[in-house]
């Protein structure tokens, strides 16, 4: 039988005796494209780092069926934007080829076959041309791919992405969605952070609602329901629609 | 040889070696830690001289390497465990650490160890302290300065896509499977070492300097990492060279002439781009970053 690619048991994170997370319980199949939602401050960010080992949490987290230190991989992240030194002398080029290095393991250095699979990610996200630029001088929607580039370049089979589409225009966020239809077409998992709901029923096949707490998680049909909403949102909506709504005004 | 020659070796030796370790304190914007660690290593410096009888050396770089380690790792704990940032508990345990070696010193009251010499060591006078290397006369500090330099650059070639990745996106860098606290770690210690090895020959001050001035100085040119790294210390050797030129000249402090010229290289890179940028902006580029 196949594991399940994300298999979540009592987690727990607290940020100095701050309960971020409270017992979350989650089970999730592959391949998806499972979208996490809830208000700001929710955990989502901390959730994501929780199941990467990035911030001392207690529980169990098994993901492809192993323990996370053992599958690091095959796993490919991406960070929220906020958490990216824009300004550190790297180049378009230089992060793409970074996502290789985790496979290369310790004293080999990238050659021929890393800078080709860095150029092939670059162009996946239509970003030839730009190798040499430093990734401060990137509009927003070109730094996101850029990072885009770095986790495809790390040929994962399940992804985490922190709100990868946050300050993207739209051509960016169709290049986005185009990419993770790919990626699970090729029967790969993707986690992603997303804020705007309205499209998160049309395009991702489950999602994980989550508020401090988990609320609901599963296919999307069965689990986006205003209830569920007003619930991770403390009632602030009445109607699905309002709630979607207001996700569109205030980002 | 000339001792203004010798004093030159020492001077860009030990400036190499500081700006190369300054970079990644730079990238990280952690520039001043090297100046708490260069305080931190005064017990690490102090139980080396209690056991072994002399000072500087390599027993004092090997004190200042575990006292190095020490500081980074305890002020990781105070930083995770109370939520203060980083900087601030770094702040705690340096200044904690450096009073610890001011009681040591006490106890090794009627010696000959002598802090400020310690702290602010005489590069005019470190040539003058030689021992025979293949019937050469050397000055004793290259014995540690050499080697310590090229331990430091042979450890970043080593492994420089882990130092990469650390420093540009430590979180990234663990979710990939990269051990980039213990590669931090490790370049903090071997920091520590550096500081020591460094400022028993040429001054506390000239390091902290070396530390900080040149890699930024490097980083107003230059956009990409393993450029950035050969021009710090393009820019700390010809700043030491000059410096002591320019000392012997005019007669003046060696070490305080050295951070002078550094300090002047990067004003003047510093016009220049802002004149370079200037420009760029009344064309209607993007000169400069989106910031953070
Ligand atoms: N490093 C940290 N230390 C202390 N508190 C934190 C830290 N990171 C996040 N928090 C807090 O934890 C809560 C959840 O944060 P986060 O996971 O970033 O939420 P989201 O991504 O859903 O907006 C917030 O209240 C935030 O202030
Ligand atoms: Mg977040």
């Amino acid at each position: 039988m196949v594991p399940p690619v994300l298999e979540v048991d009592d987690l727990n994170t607290t940020y100095q005796r701050r309960v971020v997370l409270d017992a979350i319980d989650l089970s999730v199949d592959g391949p998806a494209l499972v979208a996490i939602v809830g208000p700001n401050g929710a955990g989502k960010s901390t959730f994501l780092k929780s199941i990467l080992g990035l911030v001392p949490c207690t529980g169990s987290v098994r993901v492809l069926g192993q323990p996370i230190d053992s599958v690091r991989r095959r796993i490919g992240y991406v960070p929220q934007r906020e958490s990216v030194d824009w300004d550190f002398p790297v180049s378009v080029g230089d992060v793409a080829l970074m996502g290789t290095y985790g496979r290369l393991g310790w004293f080999r250095r990238p050659g021929a076959a890393e800078r080709r699979v860095a150029q092939e990610c670059l162009s996946r996200v239509g970003l030839d041309g730009l190798e040499d630029r430093q990734i401060g001088r990137l509009s927003g929607g070109q730094q996101q791919r850029t990072f885009l580039a770095r986790a495809l370049a790390q040929q994962a089979d399940v992804y985490f992405m922190d709100e990868p589409m946050a300050g993207v225009d739209a051509s960016t966020q169709a290049v986005i969605f185009d990419l993770l239809d790919e990626l699970r077409d090729a029967g790969k998992t993707v986690f992603v952070v997303h804020h705007d709901l309205r499209t998160v029923a049309s395009r991702f096949d489950r999602v994980v609602m989550l508020n401090r707490r988990l609320i609901a998680a599963g296919p999307m049909a069965e689990v986006f329901t205003t209830e569920n909403l007003q619930q991770t949102y403390d009632s602030q909506f009445v109607t699905l629609d309002e709630a979607i709504a207001c996700s569109a005004t205030t980002r | 040889m000339g001792l203004t020659v010798w004093t030159i070796v020492i001077g860009t030796t030990a400036a190499a070696a500081c700006s190369l370790v300054g970079c990644y304190l730079v990238l990280r914007r952690l520039s001043l830690l090297g100046d708490a660690i260069s305080h931190a290593v005064l017990p690490g410096l102090v139980a080396a001289f209690l056991i072994t009888g002399r000072v500087g050396g390599w027993p004092a770089v090997l004190g200042a390497l575990i006292v190095g380690v020490l500081t980074s790792v305890l002020a990781d704990i105070v930083h995770r465990r109370t939520g203060v940032p980083e900087d601030a508990g770094l702040g705690v345990v340096f200044t904690s650490l450096f009073a610890l070696g001011v009681v040591l010193l006490g106890l090794a009251d009627g010696t000959d160890l002598d802090p400020g010499c310690v702290l602010y060591g005489l590069i005019e006078l470190a040539p003058l302290d030689t021992a025979p290397v293949f019937g050469l006369e050397v000055p004793r500090t290259l014995l540690t300065l050499v080697p310590v330099l090229l331990i430091t650059i042979g450890l970043f070639v080593l492994f420089w896509k882990e130092v990469q990745l650390t420093a540009f996106d430590p979180a990234h860098a663990v979710a990939a499977g990269i051990h980039a606290g213990l590669i931090h770690h490790a370049v903090l210690a071997l920091t520590a070492g550096v500081i020591v090895a460094s400022f028993e020959a040429v001054g506390s001050i000239l390091v902290v300097a070396m530390l900080v001035v040149p890699p930024v100085t490097a980083g107003l040119i230059t956009r990409r990492l393993h450029h950035l790294m050969p021009m710090a210390v393009f820019f700390a050797t010809t700043a030491a060279t000059g410096g002591t030129l320019l000392a012997t000249w005019w007669n003046t402090s060696v070490a305080g002439m050295m951070a002078v010229v550094a300090g002047v290289q990067l004003g003047c890179l510093l016009a220049v781009s802002s004149v370079i940028l200037g420009e760029r902006q009344s064309r209607g580029e993007r000169g400069v970053s989106p910031g953070r």
